[in-house]
């Protein structure tokens, strides 16, 4: 019987076979590091007196705690500081590769390792973070560890592992003009519900899928796991290496065509099975928005925040309820209704070059909605310089929005970027969680397109509700929903 | 790793689904860089509320929680187990578990098990009843008792042999080094290394 794309990633990285509900060992290809999950594994290894066994297959960047202005000051808070601290002295002890605050190569450690090209289709890469899932765009087998896992990894560069199953997640058809990656993502997530995913590695599929390009394509596995999946993955094809080639790390020459002639056998045989199987029409997906406290709580942004009557079960019903008591909205609400008092445009699922780009094509020329603060944070230190070198930052800085350094920054409120309690706010980011960006914050997860239109007209929009004559090429054939 | 066998101990009710990680632990306390001492951080937003169930005094002590499905959803921070070690949970049951979650827990010492929903409900009512009834779960038999009421809950083989014997990974791993040796030696050369620089 054929085999999925998972199962032969899987198979190729098996150190040993598990048997009687034993674990199989995996080898990992590519381990990533950063401040906040790290310290407690390397204190594990000093502990029992371990070296790490391939710093030449890791690598560590500064990322969530970092601050996004004023980056040549000692960072004000004590802990974060700590943390950042600790890191550099574990990358110096253990001879790790450490992007630091102000490294042309720091930034998101999701952005960063597809940037180096270190991320490659069928290898396996893992980090203290569950959106590891992001590498799987590659056609890697990559996912999220805890930090017990990283001690793990760091000392014997494998991880013992139970099977995943397979869903495959089939997209086809065509986006709509306005309508992105995320949209898709946050459609599936409301589809399969946040626990849907569960114990499953989602291959996405599809002509929807296949048109995207490398960086809607991390969008999409990024957020995976909101569907409660270990991984997300997509085959690897001509878009895949043609962003790849080139890059600082990845292979060359020789190497490459070696390395191409095994990329090229990693699609799902035609006779393979998946254990579960779910299919969306892309030609009908508007803008998307969640209205809730998890990413599945989400809807058409052309609808109104639906009623928790309407869920037939009891604890979605309970969920809704208490979702909406947090995010201060009332059922009924046209989601089109909701003032927002913040857009943050950045975060490991849209940070990377073309998010900004989506962004500042929609606001190009226009003025921010008065009263609502707009901060834009780009993935990672390349990202802002490539975006700086197109005059992205002065689109920016123009209609009024701040143009920060990189790092994770509001996603998770970690450093001083939060939200206020009460405030809302539009949020390319991956979890809409209570309090996430900040205690009392409430979150509404968009997409790039949506986050610029909602930040020209201060409530939730897409570039459809947008004037013609204003946004160009999106609204000219986009439509009214 | 000490080894687990019977717990017995106060059961705590967290009646209430989709317990994420960031309400287990806020992301503010994840800047520490100790392994213990989270026992403050645990749940912190809601034992802000004097109502909640850890502020009761009947749940003073409590060792074992009994949550609504999907708990330790969201985010992988392993200070979520921490939190609730700290504190002085050794067991949490619900009726499903976010997967990172259910590892990281087995790793550490934390039995998960996973329950059915009207058990999770049954247990809730008895303890409803007589708050501050003590459970034993006991993970030889795969069982908890509340009162006269008992039942059983699911945990993998593997998680249960490993809490049992105390086993640490590592070690474990470390066992077949050779077979890691042997795979290193026929790895394909064009995987990229981040060393050196380029
Ligand atoms: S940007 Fe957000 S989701 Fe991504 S790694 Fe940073 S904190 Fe995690």
């Amino acid at each position: 019987m054929g085999r999925t794309l998972a199962e032969k990633v899987w198979d190729d990285h098996l150190v040993t076979k598990g048997t009687d509900g034993t674990p199989d060992l995996l080898y990992i290809d590519l381990h990533l590091v950063h401040e906040v999950t790290s310290p407690q594994a390397f204190d594990g290894l000093r502990l029992a007196g371990r070296p790490v066994r391939r710093p030449d297959l890791t690598i560590a960047t500064e990322d969530h705690n970092t601050p996004t202005l004023a980056i040549d000051k000692p960072i004000a808070d004590l802990t974060s500081r700590t943390q950042i601290e600790t890191l550099r002295r574990n990358a110096v002890d253990f001879g790790i590769r450490l992007h630091s605050l102000g490294d042309i190569e720091q930034g998101i450690v999701h952005v960063v390792g597809p940037q180096l090209g270190l991320t490659v289709p069928g290898s396996t890469v893992v980090c203290g973070d569950s959106h590891t899932s992001t590498h799987g765009a590659f056609g890697a087998m990559a996912f999220g560890i805890g930090t017990s896992e990283v001690e793990h990894v760091l000392a014997t560069q494998t991880l013992p592992l139970m099977p995943f199953k397979t869903m495959a997640i089939t997209v086809d058809g065509d986006l709509r003009p306005g309508v992105t990656a995320k949209d898709i993502i946050l459609a599936v997530i409301a589809k399969i519900g946040t626990g849907g995913g569960q114990g499953y590695v989602l291959e996405f599929r599809g002509s929807a899928i296949r048109s995207l390009t490398m960086d809607g394509r991390m969008t999409i596995c990024n957020m995976s796991i909101e569907a409660g999946a270990r991984a997300g993955m997509i085959a690897p094809d001509q878009i895949t290496y043609d962003y790849l080639e080139g890059r600082p790390h990845a292979p060359q020459g020789a190497e490459w065509e070696a390395a191409l002639e095994y990329w090229n056998t990693l699609v799902t045989d035609d006779d393979a099975v998946f254990d579960a199987e779910v299919h969306l029409d892309a030609d009908e997906l508007e803008p998307f928005v969640t209205w809730g406290t998890n990413p599945g709580q989400g809807v058409s942004l052309s609808e109104a925040v639906p009623d928790p009557a309407s869920y037939p079960d009891q604890n979605d019903r309970a969920a809704a309820e208490r979702a909406l008591e947090y995010m201060a909205l009332a059922a009924g609400t046209p989601m089109k209704d909701i003032p927002v008092d913040a857009v943050f445009m950045g975060s490991c699922t849209n940070s990377r070059i073309e998010d900004l780009r989506a962004f500042a094509s929609i606001i190009k020329g226009q003025k921010k909605a008065e009263g609502v603060r707009v901060m834009v944070v780009p993935g990672s230190a390349r990202v802002r310089i490539e975006a700086e070198a197109e005059g992205i930052d002065q689109i920016v800085k123009d209609f009024g929005a701040e143009w920060r350094f990189a790092g994770c920054s509001m996603c998770l409120g970690m450093n001083p970027d939060q939200l206020a309690p009460g405030e809302r706010c539009a949020s390319t980011s991956n979890r809409n969680f209570e309090g996430r960006q900040g205690k009392g914050g409430r979150t509404h997860l968009v997409s790039p397109l949506v986050a610029a239109a909602t930040a020209i007209r201060g409530t939730l929009s897409s570039p459809w509700d947008l004037r013609t004559e204003t946004v160009g090429g999106v609204a000219e054939s986009g439509r009214k929903a | 790793m000490n080894k687990v066998s019977v717990i017995r101990g106060v059961a705590a009710p967290l009646e209430r689904s989709n317990v994420d990680t960031d309400q287990i632990i806020p992301a503010v306390f994840l800047k520490r860089v100790t392994k213990t001492g989270f026992e403050d951080a645990l749940f912190y937003a809601w034992r802000q509320d004097p109502e909640f169930v850890l502020n009761r005094a009947e749940f003073q002590n409590a060792r074992v929680l009994i949550a609504g499905p999907d708990f330790g959803t969201g985010s992988s921070r392993e200070h979520a187990v921490w939190a609730l070690r700290d504190y002085g949970f050794d067991a949490v049951l619900s009726p499903r578990f976010g997967d990172i979650f259910r590892g990281n827990s087995g790793k550490q010492g934390l039995l998960s098990g996973e329950i059915s929903e009207p058990d999770a409900a049954k247990l809730w009512a008895i303890i409803a009843d007589r708050p501050g009834i003590e459970a034993t779960v006991d993970l030889v038999e795969r069982t908890v008792s509340v009162g006269d009421y008992s039942t059983t809950f699911k945990i993998d083989d593997y998680t249960r042999w490993r809490l049992l014997e105390g086993l640490d990974d590592i070690s474990l791993t470390l066992r077949d080094e050779e077979r890691i040796t042997e795979f290193e030696s026929h790895r394909a050369s064009w995987r990229p290394r981040t060393l050196p620089v380029r």
